[in-house]
């Protein structure tokens, strides 16, 4: 009894925060949309959170279809979240999962188009690496200009994310163009679509991307690799000395980083898209981040947050439709639950509580390097 | 060898090309560097100060909103020209009030700056998405249009030599037009001044400056605040000086190619206009070379380059920028770093 108390005890711990850093966004939230519904023709509003949130809930898990629909939107997640954490790990910051995605959907979709007619058994796999390899090309770009410049990753990637969605739509126009459709698109998959599991939309992503998430946890805690990267996360310098070489480990982990979110992009093209075309906007990169954080940047603790933001993403159209509260609004939960993360004091001082700090140490990393402390001279 | 001679003539042709279009870009140039330079002088006047602001795109997007929002709404009660002029002022106060935000965060709560700036991107994108959605597309209508600029006489830009410099800076709208004179009263206030003494001690070495007893906090929050103000000018730019409508995520990274300006600057705001004018310059050539397009070869190389290329450029160049100058280029010693006082915890 007792140890089951003190299991309960360390889960309140590890996760309390988290958690009313939620219930605080969607508190904050509610007040955003009754002070905007001022602003419409249907003017104030009092009761429209409530209404708002319930039907979220109820599209997201409301029916067999809804609890579908937030495991597909969860998978990408599940991958995108494990980018930007692994690249936590290693004090790197990976806003780039965005673009890697594109460059992953798109490269999947390609191969995917020129393998339609060929059995699953080679169309898929080849389909699926492809992705991966662009995502890990995509990242290594990052990677590789960090490691040997310095040049911070916050900024590369956000640039290389802006530049990916103008190049793809180039490529689509006038590269791989599809015959025989009214407008710019890669052909389409056929064979090369991922097998469908159950019901009418749950592909073999999903339970892969519970898988990685195995992967994962297994490469940072019981390999050498993980090891490394979690000391020059810690610490590079104290890695340097050590004999590590926190030069490759930036690029590699930052490859690793793109090939999670790559897999991701390959994962929803082969199976929920099915055909590139300009226009494919990826909230994933975003979400990502927000999924990571909240997360704590551990495999684990990643599945569970993807899920409830696949939920969230699941659920708005309904939402939207019943309410007209727009999407928009879970963008704007997202960034409060950053914020309350970021600065858990708000959360320690409202709901008066004691948990320890749920800081991610190695962020420390990220934005000493940013003035170049951490990768080269030491810290004054 | 042939070959050799081929590329050669048209390096050439592409020099004597660019140096006749010269000055019809010279406007355009500055036209598109303007909201670039404002953003680079607030991560100058942040970073200057010891606080790393990542978040200067979001900030310019909600400035651009709201400022956007000021002009649709009162537009056809108080005129638009009356109008526009509050939606400057609007926006440069959202700057302002998002820069205490961030000031808040970063220099009392000692959050983690790289995520308060991130907080601060998702939650612009979300809120002006939000408002857009909810607000200005069901009412299809439009907005109070774009502020007038000013036109120097044809007789001022005919003058040999300094008449197309003149209309390069006085042929613009009046957030264009004060963007220089903000550059040189900064360049002076931070080197020349006891403010800009300050501001530079608190970036360095925090705990000497405290030891004199300049109050670090109130230095940076003063700093933050004042910068986002003109990351809010830059929204303001963009959306009632340039374009006169509102897209979301309409800022397309000017934010932070705005950081790379500031950092190919070295955190003085003179260098970071002139980052700024030469993304502007990479920008104005994709539009100058499919308006004008040169004669003979030259033309049909430059036309074969994908639109898509040019418009890539901006964001290409930047990565080339950061990976060739961050080397060598020193930030200020406690940037990033917050500063607790002796004696708080």
């Amino acid at each position: 009894m007792s140890r089951l108390r003190s299991g309960a005890r360390q889960i309140w711990q590890v996760a309390s925060i988290p958690l009313l850093a939620i219930v605080l966004a969607f508190i904050v939230a509610a007040v955003v949309i009754v002070v905007s519904s001022l602003f419409t023709s249907t003017g104030f509003e009092p009761l429209l959170p409530l209404a708002a949130y319930a039907s979220l809930l109820a599209g997201a898990f409301g029916s067999g279809t809804g609890i579908a629909n937030t495991l597909v939107a969860a998978a990408p997640l599940i991958l995108g979240g494990l980018a930007v954490g692994l690249g936590f790990k290693a004090g790197l910051f990976n806003i780039g999962v965005a673009g890697q995605f594109l460059v992953g959907a798109f490269s999947a979709a390609v191969v995917g188009a020129n393998l339609a007619d060929a059995p699953a058994a080679i169309g898929v796999p080849a389909a699926m690496v492809a992705g991966a390899l662009g995502g890990a090309a995509f990242g290594f770009i990052p990677g590789f200009l960090k490691a040997r410049t310095g040049a911070h990753e916050v900024v590369t990637t956000i640039m290389l994310n802006n530049a990916a969605v103008l190049l793809l739509t180039w490529a689509v126009n006038d590269l791989v163009r599809a015959p025989g459709f009214s407008f710019p698109r890669t052909g389409p998959i056929g064979n090369s679509a991922l097998p469908i599991l159950l019901g009418r939309n749950l592909h073999l992503g999903i339970p892969l991307a519970v898988l990685t998430v195995f992967a994962v946890r297994w490469l940072l805690d019981r390999t050498t690799l993980g090891f490394e990267i979690r000391t020059v996360g810690q610490n590079p310098n104290a890695a340097r000395y050590a004999g590590m070489r926190p030069i490759f480990i930036t690029a590699l982990t930052m490859t690793l980083s793109g090939l999670l979110a790559g897999v991701a992009g390959a994962i929803q093209m082969l199976g929920v898209i099915g055909f590139y075309a300009p226009g494919i906007t990826a909230s994933v990169g975003f979400d990502s981040i927000a999924v990571a954080l909240l997360g704590r940047s551990n495999p684990i603790g990643i599945l569970f947050a993807a899920i409830l933001f696949g939920a969230f993403r699941a659920g708005a159209p309904l939402m939207q439709i019943e309410t007209s509260v727009p999407v928009e609004v879970i963008d704007i939960i997202q960034a409060l639950v950053i914020l309350f993360l970021a600065a858990d004091l708000i959360v320690r001082r409202v709901f008066r509580i004691r948990a320890p700090k749920v800081e991610i140490t190695e962020l420390k990393t990220v934005t000493q390097s940013w003035a170049g402390t951490a990768s080269g001279t030491p810290p004054p | 060898m042939e070959a050799i001679g081929t590329l050669l003539r048209l390096i050439w042709e592409l020099a004597v090309y660019l140096v006749t279009v010269l000055p019809d870009m010279l406007p355009i140039i500055l036209f598109l560097a303007t909201p670039l330079a404002l953003g680079a002088l607030c991560g100058v006047l942040g970073e200057r100060s010891g606080v790393v602001n990542i978040g200067i795109e979001g900030i310019m997007l909600m400035a651009a909103f709201f400022g956007y929002l000021t002009g649709f709404a009162l537009h056809n009660v108080i005129g638009s020209g009356a109008s526009l002029a509050l939606g400057i002022v609007v926006a440069v106060f959202v700057g302002a009030l998002l820069g205490l935000v961030h000031a808040w965060l970063t220099v009392s709560v000692r959050a983690d700056q790289i995520i308060a700036g991130t907080m601060m991107n998702i939650a612009a994108f979300g809120v002006t998405g939000y408002l857009n959605r909810l607000i200005i597309t069901p009412s299809g209508l439009g907005g109070a249009g774009v502020i007038a600029p000013f036109h120097l006489p044809d007789a001022v830009g005919n003058l040999p030599l300094i008449g197309p410099v003149l209309v390069m800076f006085f042929d613009q709208g009046p957030i264009a037009m004060s963007v220089l004179f903000i550059v040189i009263v900064l360049q002076i206030a931070l080197f020349r001044t006891k403010w800009g003494l300050r501001t530079r001690a608190v970036g360095e070495h925090p705990k000497a400056a405290d030891t004199v007893g300049i109050d670090v906090y109130r230095q940076r929050y003063q700093n933050v605040i004042f910068g986002c103000a003109l990351a809010g000018l830059a929204g303001a730019f963009l959306t009632l000086e340039s374009t006169g409508s509102f897209q979301n995520g309409m800022t397309g990274g000017r934010g932070f190619i705005a950081l790379a300006a500031m950092i190919f600057g070295r955190w003085t705001p003179l260098g970071a206009f002139g980052g700024a004018l030469l993304f502007g310059t990479a920008t104005a050539l994709g539009v100058v070379i499919n308006v004008r397009v040169p004669e003979g070869d030259l033309g049909t190389v430059l036309k074969s380059i994908p639109t898509f290329w040019y418009a890539a450029l901006p964001y290409l160049m930047t990565i080339v920028i950061l990976a060739g100058v961050v080397g060598r280029s020193t930030p200020p010693a406690a940037d990033g770093v917050p500063y607790i006082k002796e004696g708080k915890s």
